[in-house]
């Protein structure tokens, strides 16, 4: 189980990862390599050009705006895990991030590394599509940004430029009142989820419930957001949540494999949304509460 | 071929490598350290896990020439070496005592996650410590005495006086 | 209790193995290095089934660093085919297949390369023309006689067809007031150790020697070679200072030795094989059973069970090896620990186009033990009958034993009732019954499971003329080797490879008790197979009982060299002297110490007794306790000792998620006389993980291709620190009558009730729902599916 030949480069800056990447079709980006080493070894990925980001300065660091939290591509998980920015202000992903592979998985792999590796039971790509997080590439000396809720198109398939490098991710900041809710269920606790769901309700004094995210992810062939805006300004009750998760689920296409059935992945996928949802609602009130 | 010199247990080791050649075949077939084995070689098993600045990652799932820089720790350097080896550290020698082992296959990997542990929390939990092994799989023990030598070395540093927190000073 | 009686067996002691392994220090066979040592990498066959028209591997020849290519063909001139357990001529096996592949994954042919990486390049050029053959993948379909036979020369799939009758079986049924059927599926699975099989061969011309260390647990490994090879079996020399890095069972890797061997011998320098973990998993021939059991029982309305039909049906993959034999074990405990009047047994296997069984921890024991103690669920159910109850109304009695058991071994010793009452206590029974319908009411599916069993230890191979009538061995001895050097200090030798059993320690410990001196003091070596005595690896069970059976009675051969000498130097009879901590004294006071009696015995010939030979050296060669014959009348005795246990576990799971948490699970255990507790609750608690994934997690899963689908550690599941619950186990001993301590083994305890019991608790978790699950593994998926099929 030994890899395929290729060359090996660091680049000092993105737009000299983004010109060997250029330069060779067949080079591929290399960040946190939890996920792409494996695939190498195994023979499943065969690049001639392996283009290490890791020391690219810009791509490890965070950034606060006003009304942002911008993470750098190479952010380990462990990294963003333990960030009071991403605790503070992304509290879906903070709560996801615990869910991400392992203690050694997370201390080497990357934020952007999964999301542009694009498992379709992915975490931190799950959370991206149900913020509707901004992915930021470089291509050709140019930023190109795009939605994470229609980012991911299949299993490890999106639509970013092949040339391109994940420099990175940009997430709202949760309002002072919200609340979050993440679940997922696999085989064995770091195994990839069979079914996974993630929710924030967003909530405005006055105006009540502003927004409402939830997305499902393990279920098709990659993360998907669902629509259930229509529980904005409703009490939401277990009943309308429980309504509104299965209507949403009903176009949701679903994907059988050794471990479980289509059937299962739906139905616990629809539970888990729901849970996630009742979850975020009681953050809420007890938010409200205090 | 590339000229990687990586700093391992506290020394500089150099070498001609290739790119594709991971940290996990560095380690063993180019610094000559047999301890960290191989064991599923595609990052689940957990028998590879080498220190990285004192926090267990995979060295299957690394490339040798991406650990340029860090600061790695294998199982030799754990515990005494040289005119000192057969002295044990103190998570070495509590798995002695709950024979938090058998075959042996999986202890070095299980020896540092259980450092980078207590590296940073002097006083887990008992889920605090599955949680820290559950990416190192055992197939002879169950776990059990694994969890009771981890939580019993963590106790008795706890009883130390110099507070040092893990006991790769040893080396 | 017995703790009482030893010095230092039973007591606790730190296993000595321990030290070089925590500090990375054990010798792997992935540790060594030869000079100009080359590699190998097999080339696996993409399809489940084919007719090998040719191989071009010319361009992976003209690679640089490349050595040789070999085929099967050039294999199969060259070297005998492997052992076959059973009298299936035509069912020849080579390490490569030749002319046609019979699985996917099966190993075409070799790469020799100068480092495995280049190996691996090479494969990638090796063009195999092959034409797809149908194959079949069930055993049941590999049965009927319109299915195409993996081995066209062998005519049909049946390796194995054996029925055997013991006892009035028709009499009971017909006195029995109700009886039951069902079916049970025990899946494809196996130990899978964390380091993969490796074997390194190097050839000396000017010594005619071939040399090989491997991480090997297997039997006669050293004659097997000998034989493929046709070399002198004094021309094959197996190092045993090798550590294996886990095997319970599967170790074998006869087919990787001797291709090694062969281009070992063929190139004239050292060759190394360390099997990949994709290579381990779809050709490493080493999964263990899979297995369906349709079973009757008859039984009496009080809960008496009368009498049991069992029809084992095996899938044995595409070769027979010794897999076969894994239905011949569970004929030693085919009752389980139950008064059970008779049996009908039907033995069946069958070659399949999966890969090849190998031994598993058991030998075949686990899955026939679960479904024993499903029938034992399936009856009380039907009853409408406590579980419990029943099964405590069927086991045998401590006065019933020796217990005669209808096919016919005798169960040496045990009180089944007195563990299980501690394990209710110790568990506090009423309150898990209590807490478990706590979950109920709270919306949990929530199970206790239950299961009772033996493990035949002590290892002899009955089952092979059992088996195969023309199989006429009788003999399954264990040797150890004693010295005591010049300065006073022992030293032992064993032969064999461990994998994680502790045999240093337990020789050490036995070796100490006898002579009564610390174990620490003794060194223990393992010499190669040509400076060793006969024996038969750590299998069935049997280190406890055969090494230290023989390191006991090697002690007390020196002992009584020792009191001879000292009888004769101070002029009185033996029996008027006693051994003490290494010193004779005698009944006046006088003292002959240890350290006299070692210049004596090896610098003063002239004061030894008349005609004794000097040094102080012994050895014993051990046969199996009870194990003194051929089968008569289909039945035999198979092991000397049987030990037993209790799993009691509570098991929950959310209706829609299905993912079973374990809440508490204790195990009572007796296995006699316990020589390190360490090691034996460490061997408990592994079995008992391994029996979660075998009923939870672990399966060799194929696809209607003949692809195996779990080739890689992120589809076969093994438990994890998370997966395996706090355990507690319960001792109790109950010595053996046969062996020198009372001891009895547990190297294969914990997994032989534990995917009994993790089974149990599910279906009585949703047992009001009607639902039975009657297949392992039992996947959170099928458990949430089963449930919204009864509730929807």
């Amino acid at each position: 189980m030994k890899p395929v030949r290729f060359d090996y480069k660091r680049p000092a800056t993105i737009d000299e990862a983004c010109g060997l990447l250029a330069g060779d079709d067949n080079a591929r980006i290399l960040a946190g390599g939890q996920s792409l080493i494996p695939m190498l070894s195994m023979r499943l990925s065969r690049p001639s050009l392996l283009i290490d980001i890791a020391h690219i300065p810009e791509l490890t660091t965070f950034v606060e705006t006003e009304t942002h939290i911008e993470i750098g591509a190479m952010v380990r998980q462990a990294v963003a895990q333990k960030s009071e920015l991403v605790k503070t202000h992304i509290p879906l992903l903070a709560k996801a991030l615990g869910h991400v592979g392992h203690p050694p998985t997370r201390a080497r792999g990357t934020v952007g590394g999964s999301v542009a590796h694009a498992d379709p039971s992915a975490e931190i790509a799950l959370v991206a599509a149900t913020l509707g997080a901004e992915i930021t590439y470089r291509v050709d000396g140019t930023d190109e940004i795009f939605d994470a809720s229609d980012f991911f198109i299949g299993p490890m398939l999106t639509i970013a430029p092949p040339t391109g490098c994940l420099t990175r991710l940009s997430f709202a900041k949760a309002p002072a009142v919200c609340g979050t809710g993440f679940h997922e269920v696999a085989p064995r606790k770091s195994d990839y989820a069979l079914a996974s769901a993630a929710a924030q309700i967003n909530f405005a004094a006055g105006s009540g419930v502003t927004s409402i995210h939830l997305g499902i992810g393990s279920v098709g062939d990659f993360p998907e957001r669902l629509d259930v805006n229509q529980l904005c300004g409703t009490p939401l009750d277990d009943a309308a949540i429980a309504d509104a998760v299965h209507a949403a689920m009903q176009m949701v296409e679903t994907v059988e494999d050794l471990h479980a059935t289509a059937a299962y992945r739906k139905r616990v996928a629809t539970e888990l949304a729901i849970r996630a949802l009742r979850d975020a609602r009681d953050e809420i009130s007890k938010d409200l509460n205090q | 071929m590339n000229d990687v010199t990586l700093t391992i247990n506290g020394k500089p080791v150099s070498g001609v490598t290739e790119p594709r050649v991971t940290l996990l075949d560095f380690l063993r077939d180019v610094a000559g350290l047999k301890g960290t084995h191989a064991g599923c070689e595609h990052g689940v098993c957990g028998a590879c896990t080498v220190l990285i600045d004192g926090t267990a990652v995979r060295s299957c799932l690394m490339l040798a020439v991406q650990a340029e820089g860090e600061d790695i720790t294998t199982i030799e350097g754990i515990g005494g070496s040289g005119a000192r080896a057969g002295e044990l550290g103190v998570i070495q020698d509590a798995f002695c005592e709950t024979h938090g082992l058998q075959c042996g296959y999986c202890t070095p990997g299980m020896i540092l996650a259980a450092e980078a542990l207590l590296s940073v929390n002097t006083d887990p939990t008992e889920h605090e410590v599955r949680e820290a092994i559950s990416g190192n799989i055992c197939r002879c023990t169950g776990y059990v005495q694994i969890v009771d030598a981890i939580l019993l070395a963590a106790k008795r540093l706890g009883q130390r006086n110099d507070a040092v927190p893990s006991d790769a000073t040893l080396a | 209790m017995t703790e009482q009686k030893y010095k230092f067996l039973s007591t606790p002691r730190r296993p000595v193995e321990d030290r070089r392994f925590v500090a990375g220090r054990g010798k792997f066979i992935a540790d060594l290095d030869r000079p100009n040592m080359l590699h190998v990498a097999p080339l696996a066959s993409h399809h489940a089934a084919a007719v090998i028209n040719g191989i071009d591997a010319s361009a992976a020849l003209a690679m640089p660093g490349v050595v040789d290519v070999i085929t099967g063909a050039e294999l199969a001139a060259a070297v005998q085919p492997l052992m076959n357990g059973l009298n299936t001529p035509n069912v020849r096996r080579f390490p490569l297949a030749v002319d046609r592949v019979r699985y996917a994954g099966e190993w075409v042919c070799a790469v020799v390369a100068e480092s495995r990486a280049l190996a691996e390049d090479a494969l990638e050029k090796i063009i195999v023309d092959a034409t797809p053959q149908p194959f079949i993948l069930d055993a049941e379909a590999a049965l009927l006689e319109t299915s195409a036979p993996v081995h066209p020369e062998h005519g049909s799939n049946l390796l194995l067809d054996r029925k055997f009758v013991w006892g009035p079986v028709d009499d009971d049924f017909d006195a029995a007031a109700h009886s039951l059927s069902f079916s049970v599926t025990w899946g494809r699975n196996s130990t899978v150790p964390i380091e993969t099989f490796g074997v390194l061969a190097e050839w000396n011309g000017w010594d005619q020697m071939l040399d090989i260390w491997a991480s090997i647990q297997m039997p006669k490994y050293a004659d097997q070679i000998a034989r493929s090879l046709d070399l002198p079996g004094n021309a094959i020399r197996v190092h045993y200072d090798v550590d294996v890095g886990g095997s319970y069972g599967v170790k074998r890797g006869i087919k990787h030795s001797v291709l090694v061997g062969y281009i070992a011998r063929k190139l004239g320098c050292p060759v190394r094989l360390i099997e990949d973990r994709l290579e381990n998993m779809r050709a490493g021939d080493a999964h263990g059973p899979e297995r369906k059991f349709d079973i009757t029982i008859a039984f009496d309305q009080d809960g008496t069970v009368r009498s049991m039909k069992m029809r084992a049906l095996d899938n044995a993959g595409a070769y027979a090896g010794r897999a076969p034999f894994q239905l011949g074990k569970p004929i030693s405990a085919i009752v389980g620990p139950y008064q059970i009047n008779s049996v009908a047994y039907h033995a069946l296997s069958v070659t399949t186009n999966k890969t090849v069984q190998e031994a598993v921890r058991g030998f075949g024991q686990a899955p026939t033990n679960y479904a024993i103690e499903t029938a034992m669920d399936r009856v009380a159910e039907y009853l409408g009958m406590d579980r419990l109850a029943l099964r405590q109304k069927n086991l045998i009695r401590k006065d019933q034993f020796p217990y005669l058991i209808p096919s016919g071994s005798y169960y040496d010793s045990g009180d089944y009732h007195a563990v299980i009452d501690k394990v209710l206590a110790a568990a506090d029974y009423p309150a898990m019954l209590a807490e478990r319908d706590r979950l109920r009411d709270a919306g949990m599916m929530a199970g206790i499971g239950i299961a009772a069993c033996l493990e035949p230890s002590g290892g002899n191979s009955s089952f092979e003329p059992l088996l195969n009538q023309s199989n006429q061995t009788s003999t399954w001895m264990e040797s150890c080797q004693v010295n005591i050097d010049a300065l006073g200090k022992l030293t032992a030798r064993i032969h064999t490879t461990s994998s994680g059993q502790g045999h240093e320690t337990l020789v050490s410990t036995v070796l100490g008790e006898v002579m009564q001196i610390d174990p620490e003091l003794i060194r223990i070596t393992r010499p190669n197979s040509l400076e060793s005595l006969p024996g038969n690896s750590p299998v069935g069970s049997r280190m406890a009982i055969m090494l230290g059976g023989a390191a006991a009675r090697a002690g007390e051969k020196l002992k009584a060299k020792i009191m001879a000498i000292a009888a004769h130097r101070l002029g009185v009879a033996i029996d008027q002297l006693r051994y003490e901590g290494g010193d004779v004294l005698a009944h006046d006071g006088r003292r002959f110490t240890w350290d006299e009696m070692v210049e004596l015995a090896h610098r003063q010939y002239h004061n030894l007794p008349d005609g004794m030979d000097p040094g102080l050296a012994s050895f014993d060669i051990m046969q199996v306790p009870t194990g003194d014959a051929l089968p008569v009348d289909d039945k035999v005795q198979m092991y000397p000792c049987y030990s037993f246990e209790f799993h009691l576990l509570l098991v929950s799971f959310d209706p829609i998620i299905g993912r079973p948490d374990i809440h508490s699970y204790v195990i009572g255990h007796d296995c006699g006389t316990v020589i390190n507790p360490a090691i034996v609750s460490g061997m408990t608690y592994g079995g008992i993980a391994h029996g979660i994934g075998a009923a939870l997690f672990e399966e060799f899963a194929y696809d209607t291709n003949g692809q195996l689908l779990t080739q890689s550690f992120l589809d076969y599941l093994m438990p994890s620190s998370h997966e395996v619950p706090a355990i507690q186990i319960v001792k109790h001993c109950t010595p053996s009558p046969h062996t020198v301590f009372g001891q009895k083994g547990s190297g294969e305890s914990g997994y032989l009730g534990a995917p009994a019991a993790v089974s149990a608790a599910i279906n009585d978790a949703v047992s009001s729902l009607g639902i039975h699950f009657e297949k392992l593994p039992i996947r959170m998926s099928a458990i949430s599916d089963a449930i919204a099929a009864k509730t929807s």
